[in-house]
């Protein structure tokens, strides 16, 4: 039973993890470009959170809407100003500007508001359910962040195979200048991908603050970097496989942390990343591009 | 010693459920010119890349020199002799024309990691070799005035003649060259002929080349193996090729 | 006489021009700083910065080698260096019992660092054979964790038996007079701080020497084979997979080496500065200096860790600063129009200056 509810932490996290890794796993799949500030975007989000909840005194739903929309701008902005003139540039180019994005972001968060942590409100504390007999307690806080998943997770596929815009997006992904012959709109395609990436970094910081309730500068780093990690080990580029890898990832991490060590928690998350690689080259549900000869 | 320098074997190979080549048997021996032809699809390169394990293949044997190369790699492929071009060339464009040859020349270069590290005499008297022998390569494709060049910056007639130094630098029996005069004006492609001829002769070696200019095929070739849909249509000499009703119908339709 | 100019004549050709310019400049920088501490001149933060800058300098030359020669993206420097500091703190010590020289001790711990490194190169190396591009580099990403882990939990200690070593808890059960070196997450700590200025110019002159000797030779013409068309350097005969671990060896061993030099420059320092943060900056380095261009490495490494400090005036804002000129660098740089203009402007000075012909 304990085993039970570890697994279900972990989905917890791994949900985080999931809503994280769809905006790197989208962008890349749109602009083949990896996104390093969108663990800084998420950090912004908690502080606009954390502002709209604390010192405006917004309930939670605006509070998160509010996030979300600065969020959204902030991507669709970063896209415009430091990506869009780099379309034709060496992806090394673009990673860089991405790290001076992610710089600028981390350091104007510590000139606005300071290297000293901000406490998150409590939010989405309604208790527990209790199961077998009180032998399983989830807290309604997991169920929502899961359900969040869930439904982001439909959601997005039912977008991205059934609507119009969804069909240019994956046109864009397999082939932009033939996507351009065709009428499609690449710009408004890539702003859009970015526009959907930073709203859901917004979410999954409003969960991420559920869970640690502490605001840093330097809160999106890590998660980031362990997002990123889920989206190449579900093979970047595909969005069940963001969700898988995701899941995977924070299930690994919270087993790892109980039932092995919490210190070596990273070695082990990471080596599962190595392992997975070596066996599958493109990831978990990635597919293999070959070269024509 | 088998007579043959190349020798296949019911050769096939499937992508997903398609079967791209099959049965494809060819011998060529020793000195031969040889021409693979066939419209567009029919297999050419395909047959190139399973030759040069660029692709595995699905079933049948390759025997080079008699030796079957079925386990080897592209790498050791090429160490046993067989060097190709490329149709879509494949240069080191950002490297000098020189340095494209001398990579070409690679493993015939006889000094160690440790000699290049610390500079030895035996890296200094390899290298002038290396850059002489790299210099009588460009010169026999006339690209001698270019060394220092940009291999990306020729022009596209030179760089398939450079691709063809490249390969030759191996030290290969047998040349693979895949369409040498696609995209070379009559005057290069009449140029190009002599040049077959002459590095057959002077370095003793067997040519298969595939080719969509029908006057080189038949200015050069001395046997042909004809291609469609995967399978070989007919095996024979240019004249017998140009006149068989089931080829022409193949390239022009019913 | 003649034999002189000639010789002249040679380094300076275009051939050789790159290589004599790289150590030239190394070889000055070293003069005017050395006059600079002399005269005292310099301000002790300054003097605090010249072993890191020289560690780093050699971390960015490893990693130009990896990404400019070979094509693959790494960005686990930080992990190689810190194996580097790690054994080579543990072998200065180690070493220190035997031999009573300064200079001896730190060349042997840079050596076992470099060896420890290229061991990890070794070990990473076989991922990284199968996989491409980004896959690439978020192992290489990962690796650099995995080594951050497990450095923050091993425990090493000297006595007269020898070497103990343990993990997540100190097990060691020492002798009273042996000493801990690796402290887990407090770090490792070393009893003298060995690495000197002067050893840093001699690891860069060495750097530079390995790297432009393995290039300039059929290896490193290998090598750039593999980067520009792997399929074609196959072609012709040469192992993609063995150039590819080769490359990652020599870096990794060059950056462990560059590791012992920084952490020998301190008397404690910790695994936790060998964060994703440290391998993100050298990367910034090295595409800045240019890829495949070692003068321009070790110059944009330079600035880069002097304009911070340069700005330490206007404090909180140096940070921001810094990442607005690295943006505005990459946008301009990669704005054709911009460098169109300056390209023209570059014509039309040469035109007002001719230069005139030496051969």
């Amino acid at each position: 039973m304990k085993f039970l509810s570890y697994l279900i932490s972990g989905i917890r996290l791994g949900s985080i993890y999931a809503i994280i890794a769809l905006g790197y796993t989208m962008v890349y799949g749109i602009a083949k470009m990896l996104n390093f500030a969108h663990g800084d975007v998420i950090m912004i989000g908690a502080y606009v959170a954390f502002f709209a909840l604390y010192r405006a005194g917004f309930p939670l739903v605006a509070a998160l809407l509010a996030s979300v929309a600065v969020c959204t701008i902030l991507g669709i902005t970063i896209e415009k100003l430091a990506y869009k003139p780099l379309r034709s540039a060496t992806s090394l180019a673009v990673l860089i500007t991405a790290i001076g994005v992610s710089y600028f972001l981390q350091n104007a968060a510590l000139l606005l508001w300071g290297s000293t942590s901000k406490i998150f409100p409590t939010i989405l504390d309604y208790g527990f359910i209790e199961l077998f007999g009180g032998e399983l307690k989830i807290s309604y806080q997991i169920l929502i962040t899961i359900a969040t998943c869930i439904v982001i997770m439909v959601c997005l596929t039912l977008f991205v195979n059934k609507t119009r815009m969804g069909k240019a997006m994956r046109a864009c992904s397999e082939d932009k200048d033939a996507a351009r012959l065709m009428g499609i709109n690449v710009n408004s395609v890539i702003s859009l991908t970015f526009a959907i990436g930073s709203g859901l970094a917004a979410v999954a910081s409003v969960l991420l603050c559920a869970t640690y309730p502490t605001v840093t500068p330097t809160l999106g780093s890590m998660p980031g970097i362990k997002a990123f990690t889920a989206a190449v080990l579900g093979g970047i580029g595909s969005i069940p496989g963001a969700f898988l890898g995701g899941l995977l990832l924070g299930i690994i991490e919270v087993i790892a942390k109980v039932y092995i060590s919490s210190e070596l928690t990273d070695a082990i998350v990471f080596s599962v990343l190595v392992l997975v690689l070596l066996f599958k080259p493109t990831g978990l549900l990635g597919r293999k591009t070959s070269e024509k000869v | 010693m088998s007579e043959y320098v190349l020798e296949t074997k019911n050769l096939g190979i499937d992508f997903g459920g398609l079967t791209a080549v099959n049965n494809f048997n060819i011998r060529v021996e020793k000195g031969d010119i040889y021409g693979l032809i066939g419209p567009n699809g029919a297999g050419k390169t395909t047959v190139f890349n399973m030759l040069t394990k660029v692709y595995e293949p699905s079933r049948g044997t390759i025997l080079v020199n008699g030796t079957d190369i079925g386990k080897m790699s592209t790498i050791e492929v090429n160490r046993i002799g067989i060097a190709r071009t490329f149709q879509n060339i494949r240069l080191f464009s950002d490297l000098s024309v020189e340095d494209n040859v001398k990579i070409g020349l690679h493993n015939s270069g006889s000094y160690s990691l440790a000699d290049s590290l610390f500079r030895t005499g035996k890296f200094h008297s390899e290298e002038k070799r290396l850059h002489e022998r790299a210099l009588e390569l460009l010169g026999i494709f006339r690209l001698e005035g270019f060394a220092e060049h940009k291999a990306g910056s020729l022009p596209y007639g030179a760089q398939r003649r450079l691709e063809i130094a490249r390969a030759l630098a191996t030290k290969p029996c047998l040349l693979l060259l895949d369409e040498p005069a696609a995209g070379m004006n009559p005057v290069e492609t009449q140029e190009l002929m002599d040049t077959i001829k002459q590095i057959r002769d002077r370095f003793d070696i067997s040519i298969l080349l595939i080719e969509h200019d029908m006057k080189l095929v038949m200015g050069v070739c001395e046997k042909i193996t004809v291609l469609n849909f995967g399978q070989v249509l007919m095996n024979g000499t240019p004249e017998e090729v140009q006149n068989d009703p089931e080829v022409i119908k193949a390239y022009l339709g019913d | 006489m003649k034999k002189i100019t000639e010789m002249l004549k040679k380094v300076f050709s275009k051939k050789y021009r790159q290589r004599t310019v790289s150590y030239l400049i190394v070889v000055l920088a070293y003069l005017i700083i050395e006059t600079a501490i002399k005269t005292g001149s310099i301000s002790n933060t300054i003097k605090s910065l010249l072993v890191p800058t020289c560690s780093y300098i050699v971390a960015a030359l490893a990693l130009n080698l990896l990404i400019g020669y070979l094509g693959d993206l790494c960005l686990g420097q930080a992990g190689f260096m810190a194996v580097g500091a790690f054994f080579g703190a543990v072998a200065s010590v180690f070493f220190s019992r035997f031999i009573s020289g300064d200079v001896p001790v730190l060349i042997l711990a840079i050596i076992v660092g470099g060896i420890a490194a290229g061991l990890c190169g070794a070990l990473i190396g076989i991922p990284v054979l199968k996989l491409q591009g980004d896959y690439l580099a978020i192992v290489t990403l990962a690796f650099c964790q995995i080594i951050k882990t497990l450095l923050l939990n091993l425990y090493v200690g000297i006595d007269s038996k020898g070497l103990h070593f343990s993990f997540i808890t100190d097990n060691t059960n020492m002798d009273p007079d042996g000493i801990l070196v690796i402290k887990g997450a407090i770090g490792a700590n070393v009893t003298k701080k060995l690495s000197s200025f002067t050893a840093g110019i001699l690891l860069i002159l060495f750097a530079l020497f390995i790297i432009h000797n393995l290039i300039n030779s059929k290896h490193g013409r290998a090598i750039q084979a593999c980067r520009d068309n792997k399929i074609a350097a196959s072609s012709v005969g040469i192992s993609v997979s063995r150039y590819k671990l080769l490359v990652f060896v020599i870096s990794a061993v060059l950056t462990g080496m560059a590791g012992t030099l920084y952490g020998l420059g301190f008397s404690s320092f910790k695994a936790s500065k060998f964060d994703f943060n440290l391998s993100i900056l050298i990367l910034v380095y090295v595409v800045l200096g240019g890829l495949g261009n070692m003068t321009g490495t070790i110059i944009s490494t330079t600035l880069l860790l002097v304009i911070p400090e340069a700005l330490r005036a206007f404090n909180d804002y140096r940070m921001i600063i810094y990442s607005i000129v690295l943006i505005a660098v990459m946008l301009i740089s990669n704005n054709a129009m911009i460098m169109y203009y300056l390209k023209q402007f570059k014509d039309h000075l040469k035109k007002m200056f001719p230069k005139r012909r030496t051969e």
